[in-house]
């Protein structure tokens, strides 16, 4: 599964050609720049609810907050 | 190492650096975090168990490359949960977290590093992460990878002699894309994998054992030296006309103690005027139960390992959760260019399938499957400066 | 065993730094006329770029939710100050839908050169924005010399010593 991720990746990105010009101009962004559009809002927050789930869940990882796991029991 | 070097993850790293190569000449601008100070007062409460404490974070540019954060964090814990209440010890205690970190501007990445230190009187845990960003494709696409590796101690209260030791490691990335003017999408994969002694030192599971007043008796739990895990999610926003957003994210996990699992979550967005936004929030998750969890073993010793957390048995869970944040604009605070008012509260239901409340009692094995609802409270302040 | 991850970590991040390092310059020569365009400023009167001949012109297109665009505004305003009185001005293009965010930035972050609402985004356009924020040095017979697409600490240097060498072209 990993292997494939990595193809699927690489292909995606080198038939999409060198020469690709975004297709969002960069004035177009203003609703992109809003806060209320970011993943997270308040990382501390956000790392903190993790942390919840985490805690109490089987799963953990990829839930797209940065920095190091809470090493906790 | 037992668990070495998954072939996987070092082609990832290989690939993503190979694809960097081709995108060097599209690099543009990255941005650094803004300065900011964060005060959170959180509390969980559900179960039996409650915690709560503060969450501070500091954040400052200094100079026009670097930027540093500092983090404090504690857990009040004082638990009569499921487990202490049937054969856990119940206890009272605090978990202290201090982390630091630093966010660096090389050319056009940005370079992040951060340490952290847990503590609490039968656990300490050492983690130390770096990650590196990269804005490619005209800042429509970010790239990010990061390692993060961790070394636990264990103890055990009232068992001095008691000390062992686990190192985690994990390894992340990410893609976030922007697709349209009003959408972004991000793609994140995530490997971790544990090895040492990896269950909890209070813990017991139940065999059938008719010599027992209760019809059962309990052992220590018995997990694998090793963990590993996969877990792939993918999120998008996307921007509603009249100034709102909605949020959809899935994940899919999987791990090598056979527990799977799905989560998927929805949230909207909606600011009123200039200073309110509103939040509302779903989120279900489901999981399937580890090889070697059993609610109940047929007898002593049954398997070489042996599990009965509630965490790895076949279960799911709900959230409800709804957010107030009012803005503040203060005109003649000092140096603090904006502020912010937060209160957050999530009620989850958790509901299991196959994890018994020995606490209620009944004919062995027929005990009532456990379930309980958490009430998850944060108050916070947040400041930029 | 860390001792065996670790290298390959290691050397991993090293490339990665080494790429990333040795990017692209993000600023180019190019040669060309400045295409003319006539955009109202925030005065109310209607500006033409072809009325600054004879001068070095700075066009910066900027947005307020355009972080390094905040950053950059100061440093423009001081260049701006230096080097006016030698012939140079600074257009500062905004390319949003309304002018609202924009006046409110510029209540915080007050520049006294030009600036000019491209609200339709034609100049944008036709001068192919590709990053925000945008900076193009038009030398005095209208010709494009610079451009630079973002920004990042440091690029003020560069302007400066550019808009030096437009100037005793």
């Amino acid at each position: 599964m990993n292997t494939r991720l990595v193809i699927v990746f690489l292909v995606v990105i080198l038939l999409s050609g060198c020469d690709i010009k975004p297709w969002v101009k960069p004035y177009q962004r203003s609703h992109l720049a809003d806060p209320i559009m970011q993943f997270s809002r308040d990382p501390v927050s956000t790392a903190y609810i993790n942390h919840v789930y985490e805690a109490r869940e089987g799963a953990r990882g990829a839930e797209g907050s940065q920095g190091g796991g809470c090493g906790c029991n | 190492m037992a668990v070495t070097r998954l072939k996987g993850s070092r082609r990832l790293q290989i690939g993503l650096l190979v694809t960097l190569t081709l995108l060097a000449p599209f690099l543009v601008a990255a941005v650094l975090p803004k300065d900011r100070l964060d005060a959170l007062y959180h509390a969980y409460n559900g179960g039996g168990v409650e915690v709560d404490g503060p969450s501070i974070l500091w954040r400052k540019q200094f100079g026009q490359y670097t930027s540093v954060n500092a983090n404090y964090y504690i857990d009040a814990i004082s638990s009569a949960s499921i487990d202490a209440v049937t054969s856990a010890s119940p206890y009272k205690e605090e978990r202290r977290e201090k982390s630091i970190g630093g966010d660096f501007l090389l050319n056009t990445a940005i370079m992040s590093l951060g340490y952290t230190v847990s503590e609490e009187n039968d656990f300490d845990a050492k983690t130390a992460s770096v990650s590196l960003s990269q804005d490619v494709f005209g800042d429509l696409t970010t790239v990010s990878m990061g390692y993060v590796r961790g070394w636990d101690q264990i103890g055990k209260n009232g068992d001095p002699q008691f000390s062992e030791k686990a190192n985690r490691q994990r390894y992340r990335i990410g893609v976030s894309q922007i697709l349209t003017r009003n959408m972004i999408a991000a793609l994140n994969f995530e490997t971790v994998s544990d090895e040492g002694f990896l269950n909890n030192p209070y813990r017991s599971v139940r065999y059938l054992d008719s010599g027992s007043a209760s019809g059962y008796s309990y052992e220590p739990e018995v997990y694998p030296k090793t963990h590993t895990s996969n877990a792939l999610s993918l999120r998008a926003r996307y921007y509603l006309p009249y100034r709102a957003s909605l949020l959809g994210e899935y994940r899919y996990f999987t791990d090598s103690w056979g527990v799977r699992a799905n989560n998927i979550a929805f949230g909207y967005s909606h600011p009123h005027g200039q200073n309110w936004i509103f939040d509302v929030r779903y989120r279900y998750y489901t999981q399937d139960d580890a090889d070697f969890y059993s609610d109940l073993f047929p007898n002593r010793q049954a398997q070489n390992f042996l599990a009965r957390d509630k965490e790895l048995s076949r279960f799911n869970n709900h959230t409800l959760g709804l957010s107030v944040s009012y803005e503040i604009t203060p005109k003649d605070w000092f140096f603090i260019d904006r502020g912010s008012i937060n209160l957050s509260y999530d009620h989850i239901f958790f509901r299991y399938k196959n994890f018994r409340d020995l606490s209620i009692g009944g004919v062995v094995d027929q005990e009532p499957l456990y379930a309980f609802d958490a009430d998850v409270l944060q108050i916070y302040l947040s400041l930029w400066y | 065993m860390h001792y065996t991850q670790l290298p390959k970590i290691v050397r991993v991040l090293a490339l990665f730094l080494l790429v990333i390092l040795t990017a692209t310059p993000h600023a180019e020569e190019i040669m060309g006329q400045a295409p003319d365009f006539t955009l109202k400023s925030r005065s109310g009167e209607n500006l033409k770029l072809s009325e600054f001949r004879g001068e070095v012109v700075m066009l910066n297109f900027w947005a307020s939710w355009c972080g390094p665009c905040r950053q950059e505004m100061p440093l423009l305003e001081e260049l701006y100050q230096h080097y006016k009185p030698l012939g140079f001005t600074i257009l500062a293009v905004n390319v949003e839908d309304a002018s609202s965010d924009a006046m409110a930035m510029l209540k915080d972050i007050p520049v006294s050169f030009p600036v000019l609402f491209d609200s339709d985004n034609k100049v944008s356009d036709i001068y192919g924005v590709e990053a925000m924020p945008s900076t193009v040095l038009i030398n005095r017979d209208g010709n494009i010399r610079f451009v630079h697409l973002g920004y990042l600490p440091g690029y003020e240097v560069e302007y400066a010593r550019e808009i030096k060498s437009l100037i005793q072209e």
